[in-house]
């Protein structure tokens, strides 16, 4: 599902060493922690996934797809093979809540029909049933969160990436996300969950990959502790 | 490419134009004013034209045909004359009508002409020219005719209105080449800066998996939409605006001088122009202001 292996990469503007050999796999039906500190390369693995930038060296394939031979034009069905949800939900703000998931359906070429059946479905699993009418505005964090979760799994990826998502969300709202990927996970989606929140974390028994400079400093099921020491 | 993705596309495009309606409203704005710049100094440069070319008209040969030739024989060089390489029109005037003319011209100023009879006068005719450049190949050519005795013209008059004409034309040609370009630059700008501010929009498709044709056709459509409408609304204005300055041209003292084109006859081609250019920089702008953001 994802192999890198041996993976460098430094930002040419500023030099940065984002990647140093980073190597880890994730394997299909997988719920994974990424986690390290500001700075230590989780938002770079997460833009080599998708595609946005491209490693210097070593190894990447994600889904199938070589990230290190990929063409431009090739990268639109990579990402319709993954669900991405953000820190600050990215949702369109003039679309209502059913309109931002639908979207996501026409841009892989939807049915109407298919449209009309999915994502009522979709918004029910996330809890939002009865607000499908509403413009991103109108809802709290912890809802829109929720909508991007929907658009993320409205085409059933095989892969979820989200990128602290929990970063504007009080506990409780944090927690009820988490199960809802969890529960998301359990459905047969790999869940990839870049995040620095011990707690939350810890709170799962989950495999937790730690990071540091570009490298991976442990692997394990043991909760955050392993990051911290 | 199914019916349902296009009707999906075009219906996105029609609707980021009221979502987004301040800038719509700016850029539709942008394309009129650039348009009636544009329209109202070309309609003023062909109407010049049309007014130098008139007067040009006027310019003509009088080619007199010699005296040994009876009324008829005269009447019969017509046809030769008309055959001539760039006459557009041959007026035959008889020595009578000469005179009457020629009485006519003269008595306000108090003379006197009991004693002038039609025997001091030729019979003539008035050659009018295709292209005054030729009048004096063309005089050649008619004095080659036999039973012409004479030809009349005034080179240095005919010279003077090709100069002017020239000059005219070039200025305007030079001057609408400015205003275009500087009117494009500035319709770009405009799309440029309405679609900025969607760029994260255009991100989050990205990162969905949408393909660079699917995020650029609502924005194509949008900009073709809003330049149909700009260059419509364009001509409407400077319709009216024609015909406020049409109706007082008219009325005025310089109407009696000179005549004005009527809109009707530039109507078409006009609207057709107008909608061209408001087509092509739509597209044309829309296109290029999103291909920035579409490198994600």
């Amino acid at each position: 599902m994802v192999h890198m292996n041996d993976v460098c990469m430094a930002y040419k503007s500023s030099g940065t060493h984002a990647a140093n050999g980073l190597t880890l796999d994730i394997d299909e039906g997988e719920f994974v922690f990424l986690v390290g500190p500001s700075g230590s390369g989780k938002t770079t693995i997460i833009k080599l996934l998708t595609g946005e930038v491209r490693a210097d060296s070593g190894e990447v394939n994600v889904n199938g797809f070589d990230m290190m031979t990929i063409k431009r034009r090739r990268l639109p069905k990579l990402r319709r093979t993954l669900g991405v949800i953000f820190q600050d939900f990215r949702l369109i703000e003039d679309k209502t809540v059913y309109e931002n998931v639908a979207f996501a359906m026409h841009v892989v070429g939807a049915s109407k029909r298919e449209i009309r059946e999915r994502v009522p479905y979709v918004l029910k699993l996330v809890g939002l049933e009865g607000r499908e009418t509403r413009l991103p505005q109108e809802l709290s964090g912890g809802e829109q969160q929720r909508v991007a979760i929907a658009r993320a799994i409205v085409n059933s990826p095989r892969l979820i990436i989200a990128d602290e998502p929990t970063g504007n969300l009080d506990p409780a709202r944090s927690l009820e996300l988490m199960l809802l990927l969890q529960k998301i996970n359990e459905l047969g989606t790999t869940v990839l969950v870049v995040t620095h929140e011990k707690e939350l974390v810890n709170a799962f028994s989950r495999r937790v990959i730690s990071i540091d400079a570009g490298t991976v400093i442990s692997d394990g099921m043991d909760g955050y502790y392993a990051y911290e020491n | 490419m199914k019916i349902n993705r296009i009707g999906y596309l075009f219906k996105e495009g029609v609707r980021s134009i009221f979502t987004h309606g301040f800038m719509s409203f700016a850029s539709v704005t942008v394309i009129v004013a650039c348009l009636l710049i544009m329209g109202t100094f070309s309609l003023l440069a062909v109407n010049v034209d049309y007014v130098i070319e008139q007067l040009e008209q006027e310019n003509q040969i009088l080619a007199f045909v010699d005296d040994s030739l009876t009324d008829e024989e005269a009447l019969a060089l017509q046809p030769r004359l008309e055959s001539v390489d760039n006459v557009s029109e041959v007026v035959f005037v008889t020595r009578e009508e000469a005179m009457e003319l020629f009485v006519e011209k003269y008595e306000e100023s108090g003379s006197t002409f009991e004693d002038v009879t039609s025997d001091f006068f030729r019979n003539r005719y008035i050659i009018y020219l295709n292209d005054i450049s030729f009048m004096s190949e063309t005089a050649d050519s008619v004095m080659d005719i036999t039973g012409v005795a004479k030809v009349n013209y005034h080179q240095e008059i005919s010279q003077g209105f090709i100069s002017v004409r020239n000059v005219v034309s070039i200025i305007s040609v030079v001057l609408i080449i400015i205003l275009f370009i500087v009117s494009v630059f500035i319709m770009a700008n405009t799309i440029k800066l309405a679609t900025y501010g969607r760029r994260e929009e255009i991100a989050i498709m990205k990162m969905v998996g949408a393909s660079n044709f699917f995020i650029r056709c609502p924005f194509v459509i949008e900009g073709l939409l809003l330049g149909i409408v700009g260059g419509g609304v364009a001509f409407v204005l400077e319709w009216l605006l024609y015909a406020e300055l049409f109706g007082k041209v008219s009325a005025s003292f310089i109407g009696a001088l000179i005549s004005v084109i009527p809109f009707a006859t530039l109507m078409w081609p006009m609207l057709a122009v107008f909608i061209i250019i408001g087509l092509v920089v739509g597209v044309f702008g829309s296109n290029v202001a999103i291909r920035n953001y579409l490198k994600v």
